[in-house]
């Protein structure tokens, strides 16, 4: 059996590249080093949710058709629309997205990918006030303090403290892996203890039931080695690892931030809380902040969805910029998909701007709030969709998708997802990084190449080779219209 | 009972969508909604069964699951997803990213209506 080693996870943002697959008939049988998510997307990519061949929507009903008339029919509706939406791009390699840069000024759209519902207001902070950030080696070997703000990287990114924060073993910085089980076996011991006292079986005072804090300054803030702090507004999985859990109220890490910059600047606070954090817990994090030598803090959508959006992270980006000027640190955004970075990338070197760019002038232009696809989604001034390499469907708001199956959409997907089930022609299509190579990029912008480990199922393309057949037919068809405008003309 | 939703990411959420949004998987992570333990007893709502959760934008029911590793009075939290984008406030605020944490919600118990299954909710909302 053929094992491939160093495979590249295509999921999340941290492109874990020591992926072993082990393939069988070329069908993927074993994952080793990979997080649950992993393991779930190398075995449920041939499951029975896959597309197998082009479909349509005819009398209501979704009915297998030729790739040559899905492709046809796809650029007949782009070709002819006026105002149409390219969204998506994500879970798909940079190749794709650069013929999806092509396809859309092409047909004088909007080309936006799934930033827009995730990291688009970091990329705001970042245009208004800069980013000092690394590259996440050079966090794993030197960071001594590791904060994630309104992340769960234990959900949404399993392997992060893993492989590039408190978990792993640096150069000059040491893993917290032992004192992390230790703790977790103190903290089993204290829950027998606990429980023998409340039936009797121990004599003792009963203990009072734990409070949302994780209770007051403990002492491992001023511990030796790797500190790990977690703000969320609820505990989640990521907040029981950690050295320090603070607790904000939804809504309030706009104050909360600022509190800690103020502190920081040696200012006093003439207040006993903070969007319901208590001064003297806020005091103990920014003399964490202060005292590290390599501090770093990774942020995700509990700043960039939550009051305030892109202000968050723009007074957290300040927040490190002060802190810059007593020690070292870093800020990143943990991006999701895993080429989400890559689709950012891509599109700000081919057009100048890095989501919602808007192609219908001629050249691009880029005004969030404008030119962004949910909102012209919510205006309904579209009047054609065509999404690759995401779910939309399943994952904006309720009242834009109405207005996307209003008009024709086109989906470009390996599974059947939600959007998919509402579209008018879909494409199956080659999973990026399981069955077609690749380029994607992590989350602190290092392309890392993608590897195919399987043939794709015979017949199925990749998001590129389908991208360049409707582009090629756009063309095709919009060189017919023009003739025909021309004899008409004369 | 009024609540503040807030929507996001969860293991199970992350499993499921990689099996295929049409997967028990997916289902079994996205139909439901974590709520704070005092306040699912003050609703009277045990763990496990049927809660309707209403915003201005719409209602939908969902499994009410105790959440496990601390008290989260007056929050709720549904993993992202059509169930969850049913109800999720859509202002972008000029910006183009919608308030998919913080939309002020009301919860009341349901224990008697049916989740309704991905074909289902997209046949209701979108009609297709």
């Amino acid at each position: 059996m053929p094992v491939f080693n160093s495979v590249t996870c295509p999921i999340c943002g941290c492109l874990c590249d020591d992926i072993e697959v082990t393939v069988e008939n070329n069908e993927v049988v074993k994952i080793k080093n990979g997080c649950a998510v992993c393991e779930a997307k190398f075995i449920g990519y041939k499951g029975e949710h896959r597309i197998h061949t082009p479909l349509m929507r005819k009398d209501g009903k979704l009915v297998p058709v030729s790739m040559d008339e899905a492709v046809h029919a796809a650029a007949e509706v782009l070709a002819n629309a006026n105002y149409p939406i390219l969204y998506g791009w994500s879970s798909t390699s940079s190749e794709a997205q650069r013929v999806g840069v092509e396809l859309t000024e092409e047909v004088g759209g909007i080309m936006d990918n799934t930033a827009v519902v995730c990291h688009g207001p970091s990329i705001l902070g970042v245009q208004e006030v800069g980013i000092p950030t690394a590259t996440l080696g050079q966090i794993r070997h030197r960071a001594d303090l590791v904060i994630y703000w309104g992340c769960d990287p234990w959900s949404a990114h399993p392997r992060h403290l893993e492989r590039y924060t408190s978990f792993t073993e640096g150069r000059f910085e040491k893993s917290e892996w032992t004192s992390y089980m230790q703790k977790l076996k103190a903290g089993a011991g204290k829950k027998k203890l606990d429980s023998a006292l409340r039936s009797g079986l121990a004599k003792g005072p009963v203990p009072k039931p734990q409070a949302c804090y994780v209770g007051g300054v403990p002492p491992s803030l001023s511990k030796g080695g790797r500190k790990l702090i977690v703000v969320d507004v609820r505990k989640t999985m990521t907040a029981e690892m950690a050295d320090f859990f603070l607790q904000v109220e939804p809504n309030k890490d706009y104050e909360v931030m600022q509190a800690i910059r103020a502190l920081v600047k040696d200012q006093e606070l003439d207040v006993d809380s903070v969007g319901g954090v208590p001064v003297e817990y806020l005091e103990a994090v920014a003399d964490a902040l202060v005292n590290c030598e390599f501090g770093v803090i990774f942020f995700g959508m509990g700043l960039t969805q939550s009051a305030g959006k892109f202000r968050n992270i723009e007074v957290a980006i300040q927040l490190v910029r002060d802190l810059n000027a007593r020690t070292k640190f870093m800020i990143m955004p943990m991006r999701g998909h895993f080429n989400v970075t890559g689709a950012d990338v891509v599109q700000a070197w081919q057009s100048g701007y890095p989501y919602g760019v808007d192609f219908s002038r001629g050249y691009p232009t880029y005004n969030p709030g404008e030119t962004t696809c949910t909102d012209v989604l919510l205006r309904d001034e579209l009047d054609a969709s065509l999404v690759i390499a995401a779910d939309p469907g399943a994952n904006f708001p309720k009242r834009a998708v109405q207005n996307m199956v209003k008009h024709p959409l086109i989906v470009i997907d390996p599974h059947m997802n939600a959007t998919a089930m509402l579209g008018d022609i879909v494409f199956p299509v080659a999973f990026v990084g399981i069955e077609v190579d690749g380029t994607a990029y992590r989350m602190d912008h290092v392309p890392i190449p993608l590897h195919k480990v399987v043939e794709p199922p015979e017949g199925v393309l990749s998001d590129e080779e389908i991208l360049k057949k409707i582009l090629e037919e756009v063309r095709i068809i919009k060189a017919q219209k023009a003739e025909q405008e021309k004899k008409e003309a004369a | 009972m009024h609540v503040t939703l807030l929507s996001g990411r969860t293991i199970e959420q992350g499993v499921g969508k990689e099996y295929g949004k049409a997967s028990h998987e997916y289902y079994n992570a996205c139909s439901m909604c974590y709520m704070d333990a005092d306040d699912m007893k003050k609703l009277g709502v045990k763990n496990n069964t049927n809660i309707k959760v209403t915003t201005p934008i719409g209602s939908v029911i969902l499994k009410a699951v105790k959440y496990p590793r601390s008290a989260t009075p007056g929050l709720i939290y549904i993993p992202y997803g059509p169930w969850a984008n049913a109800i999720c406030s859509d202002a972008t605020t000029s910006i183009g990213m919608p308030s998919f944490k913080g939309t002020p919600a009301e919860v009341e118990a349901a224990p008697d209506q049916k989740v309704l299954s991905i074909e289902e909710l997209l046949m209701s909302e979108f009609g297709r």
